[in-house]
Parts: C-alpha cells; sequence; structure tokens
C-alpha cells in the first residue's frame, strides 16, 4: 500500500513519484504541525518523498528545518498530523535510521570507543566488532586516529566520526542536520565526500542546511522552507533553474529574507 | 627564648620522630581512622550511586524537593549526626540492645551518614549533566534505560570517583560524630580527630600534632589527587 496510498500527494510532485524497494519510503507527512508553549514552529506541512536520493531541507534559520527533522527522527512528537515512513510508523522506523544533529555528541571516550558503543548497544557480536570499526574509521578517513580522545578531534573531524558512526550499520535512512555549518572549506568538501558516498551505498539521505551552494551540490531534490512553512518541494534541477515559489526565487537571488 | 615556644618546638619534633619511627600508638590510631572512614565511604557508596543515578534518571512527583534535601544534607553536622546515632544505639534507644555504642561499628554507621548525602548529590550532579548532555544521541540509536546507565555511569566515572573522594576527605577530617558514638577509648575506638581534640587539653602536643601533620597531609593528598584525577579526565576525554 505504500505507493498507492496517497494519490494527492503523489499527484503534487509526479517526477518524485519513483517507486522503489527501499524499506522506509516514501515518507509521507500529511498537516504536520508542531507546536512549543502555544508557539507554532512548523505549520500544516504535507509532503511525499518516494525517491532514495539526497533530499535537501533548505532554508534560513529559523525556517523549522531542525524540528521538521527531528520529527522525522522521531526524537519529538507532532502537535497534529500524521507522519509515516513507508508502513511504518516514526517510532518504528527509527531503527532502521541514523541521525547526526549539528553539533553531534560524542561520548567521553576514544575515537574507536565511540563507534564500539553503537556496536554494543545494537547488540552486534564481539567478533564482528573490530571489523565494522575499522571500516567505519577507514570510511571517515580516521583510522590512524583511533585510540585519540574523540572530544580532542578537529571539528571536521568529529563531524566525519558522527557521520561514520552513524553509517556503522548501513542505515536505511540518515539524517543530518546542518552538517557542515563552522566547518572550513576542506573539511566540508570532505564531509560533502562521505555523505555522497553514503547516498551511493543505498542510504536514503535527509538533510537540513541553509547554504544555497551546498545545496545545488547535494540535492536530488529540495524541500524549499520558510518561515515554518513548506513553500516548495521540487527536484534539484527544476528548483534551481525556475523556482516557483517567489520567495524561494528571491532566496536563491541571495536576497534576506525577514 | 621564651619557654612556650621551646615546649612547641621540642614538641614538634617529637611528633615528627614518632612518624618516622613509627610509633606504634600513631600507627594504630592512624589504621582505625583510615578503617572506619574507608568503610564509611564504601558503605554509603554502594547506597548513594545507584540512588543518585535513579533521582536524575528517573522523573518523580516531589524529585525537585528530593534534590534540595539532598543538596543541603551535603552540609548536616556532624555533631547532630552523632547525637541521633548515640541516642538510636544507647541502651534506651531503639537499637540498644545490639550494645554498638562506643564500638567502631557505631562510627562507621554515624560517617556513613554523613557521607551518604555528600555521593548521593554529586552523583546526582554528575550523573545529570551527562545525561542532558547524551540524552538526544542515546534515544537515537535505540539504547533501553539499562544501556543508557550504563553509558552514563561509564562515562561519568571520574567524576563520581571524584564525588566519592570528598566524602572521603569529609569523613577522615570529622570529629564530632565520632566523639560522640565512639568516646575515644584507648586501642578501641580512638582516631585522630578525637585524639587531638581530647590529648591537646591533656598535654600530650606531641601526639596531637603529629597527628595532626598527618591528617593535614592525608586531607590535602585526597583533595589533590581528586583534582589530578578530573584534570587528568577532562584532558583525556574532554
Amino acid at each position: 500500500m505504500a505507493n498507492g496510498a496517497h494519490p494527492a500527494e503523489k499527484r503534487e510532485y509526479p517526477e518524485l513519484a519513483t517507486a522503489n524497494d527501499h524499506p522506509l519510503l516514501p515518507l509521507v507527512a500529511r498537516q504536520l504541525r508542531f507546536d512549543i508553549n502555544g508557539c507554532q514552529i512548523i505549520r500544516n506541512i504535507s509532503f511525499w518523498i518516494g525517491s532514495s536520493g539526497r533530499t535537501v531541507i533548505l532554508g534560513p534559520n529559523g525556517a523549522g528545518k531542525t524540528v521538521l527533522l527531528r520529527l522525522c527522527h522521531g526524537l519529538i512528537h507532532p502537535t497534529d498530523g500524521e507522519l509515516r515512513w513507508g508502513d511504518l510508523s516514526v517510532a518504528e522506523a527509527r531503527a532502521q535510521q541514523a541521525m547526526v544533529p549539528q553539533r553531534p555528541v560524542l561520548l567521553r571516550r576514544s575515537v574507536a570507543g565511540n563507534v564500539q558503543h553503537v556496536l554494543g548497544v545494537k547488540r552486534v557480536p564481539r567478533k564482528q566488532r573490530q571489523d565494522l570499526v575499522a571500516a567505519a574509521l577507514e570510511q571517515a578517513g580516521l583510522t590512524s586516529l583511533a585510540s585519540r580522545p574523540a572530544r580532542t578531534l578537529s571539528g571536521g573531524q568529529q563531524q566525519r566520526l558522527a557521520i561514520a558512526r552513524a553509517c556503522v550499520l548501513r542505515p536505511a535512512v540518515l539524517l543530518l542536520d546542518e552538517p557542515t555549518t563552522n566547518l572550513d572549506p576542506g573539511a566540508v568538501r570532505e564531509v560533502e565526500e562521505m555523505i555522497r558516498a553514503v547516498g551511493a551505498a543505498g542510504t536514503k539521505i535527509l538533510m537540513t542546511t541553509h547554504d544555497i551552494a551546498q545545496a545545488r551540490r547535494l540535492a536530488s531534490d529540495v524541500m524549499f522552507l520558510n518561515d515554518r512553512r513548506l513553500l516548495e518541494h521540487a527536484s534539484a534541477a527544476e528548483f534551481f533553474s525556475s523556482p516557483k515559489d517567489e520567495v524561494a526565487a528571491r532566496f536563491l537571488d541571495g536576497e534576506l529574507l525577514d | 627564648m621564651n619557654p612556650g615556644v621551646n615546649e612547641f618546638s621540642s614538641a614538634i619534633g617529637a611528633a615528627i620522630s614518632m612518624i618516622v619511627t613509627l610509633d606504634p600508638g600513631l600507627v594504630e590510631i592512624v589504621l582505625l581512622s583510615l578503617r572506619i572512614s574507608l568503610s564509611a565511604v564504601i558503605i554509603a557508596s554502594i547506597v548513594a550511586l545507584p540512588l543518585g543515578a535513579l533521582i536524575a534518571l528517573q522523573p518523580f512527583p516531589g524529585r525537585r524537593g528530593v534534590v534540595v534535601l539532598l543538596n543541603a544534607l551535603m552540609g548536616l553536622p556532624p555533631v547532630v549526626v552523632g547525637l541521633m546515632v548515640y541516642l538510636l544505639l544507647s541502651r534506651a534507644g531503639p537499637l540498644g540492645p545490639m550494645g554498638l555504642l562506643f564500638t567502631p561499628t557505631a562510627m562507621i554507621i554515624a560517617q556513613s551518614i554523613i557521607v551518604f548525602p555528600i555521593i548521593a548529590a554529586l552523583s546526582r550532579q554528575t550523573i545529570a549533566d551527562l545525561h542532558e548532555e547524551y540524552d538526544e544521541h542515546l534515544r537515537s540509536i535505540g539504547c533501553t534505560p539499562m544501556q543508557s546507565v550504563l553509558t552514563l555511569l561509564r562515562d561519568g566515572r571520574y567524576r563520581l570517583l571524584t564525588g566519592i573522594m570528598a566524602g572521603f576527605g569529609r569523613a577522615i577530617a570529622e570529629v564530632g560524630a565520632v566523639l560522640i558514638v565512639g568516646g575515644n577509648i584507648l586501642h578501641s575506638t580512638r582516631v585522630m580527630t578525637t585524639t587531638i581534640a581530647l590529648e591537646t587539653s591533656k598535654g600530650n602536643l606531641a601526639l596531637a600534632l603529629g597527628l595532626g601533620l598527618i591528617l593535614v597531609v592525608l586531607a590535602l593528598s585526597v583533595n589533590g589527587t581528586a583534582l589530578v584525577i578530573s584534570d587528568a579526565a577532562q584532558r583525556r576525554y574532554g
């Protein structure tokens, strides 16, 4: 029923409705609302994400990007509306997802210890852990730093470790919140390469950014959020060449939105 | 030179020679002090560490009140604790028949009570801080409550240890409670602090000074070690 159940959403974004056998897709949100103390943080957002590519949630600070991502991961619960990953509820889907927040929480352990901890929590048999840790650190380019305390790494290294740790068990979906904020261009390139590699290996990427250039480099489809609303959802090619929403067009022109 | 100063300097000399030659009387007192305070800290920790973690992690009605109470109890006057334990253990008291008054056991009980809120409050604070930081990540990767607790205890172990050492520092230097429930009985319940308190007035200045020196060194080294541990942990794990 996953692909046939929501014809309305499907019609809205026909170019994104590529069916696939991804276990958690499509991600469907209907009339999603989130309030804190009576203040609306997310206003009636609906969308349908069917492709397994890299979906980028683009928008200025305060648009509600982080909250939307946290709703999708089930860390917070919508005040109203519905959210489903394929046939699963958000809570059920979380076991097959990993999230890297804007400021990743690295445990007070070594670099390798941080990856081992996830494997322990997920009850991976001990003899498999060493190989998985080695592979994850290799992917992040941190093999030589395996025994270093994780919190003494540079910002870019910490971000790469957080992504490697999140991906060590190949989640079906990786959610990234502003993964390259405060990083220099070299570190940004390394992190973006990792994100590409993770996506190429079959993991669905759902990430937020306020950086238009980054969205251009990474997005296969773009959701443009401004002032707590979803204003446009289109394929990257379409969004960047001819945005339908007037606010999105102004944002792409480099205007500062109020 | 006036005779008072002379007497004082010869007492210091005698005190140092007692320490250097490991005077049996002095060693006995030091060992009893260590035995009592270490036992008290271990017993208090066994209850206080899990309780502190529980209060930090499990919301329940009145939790704020319990936290405030626990923090306030850190300043519990040892003399009052001594009095309460005395009343409990005295012959007419509810635990009188056990005959524990004026024994090292009574002193361990009293010190455990003094140290308990210190260790519980500090471990609650440690676990609560760490939990606030780790919670989202631990939920994201699907930790069970037990896995969360183990992660927090492990990553907070150095700060928990400094809490335990703060408790030990308080116990070893405390005089009011052990004096009331121990009674400073020679070869039985005489510890460093009670000896200093009572032998000074009897003119046994050398013993009091020697014990005072050892007590200062012990207190300084416990605090110094706690500082070094937390400092090293900070540098190592951030």
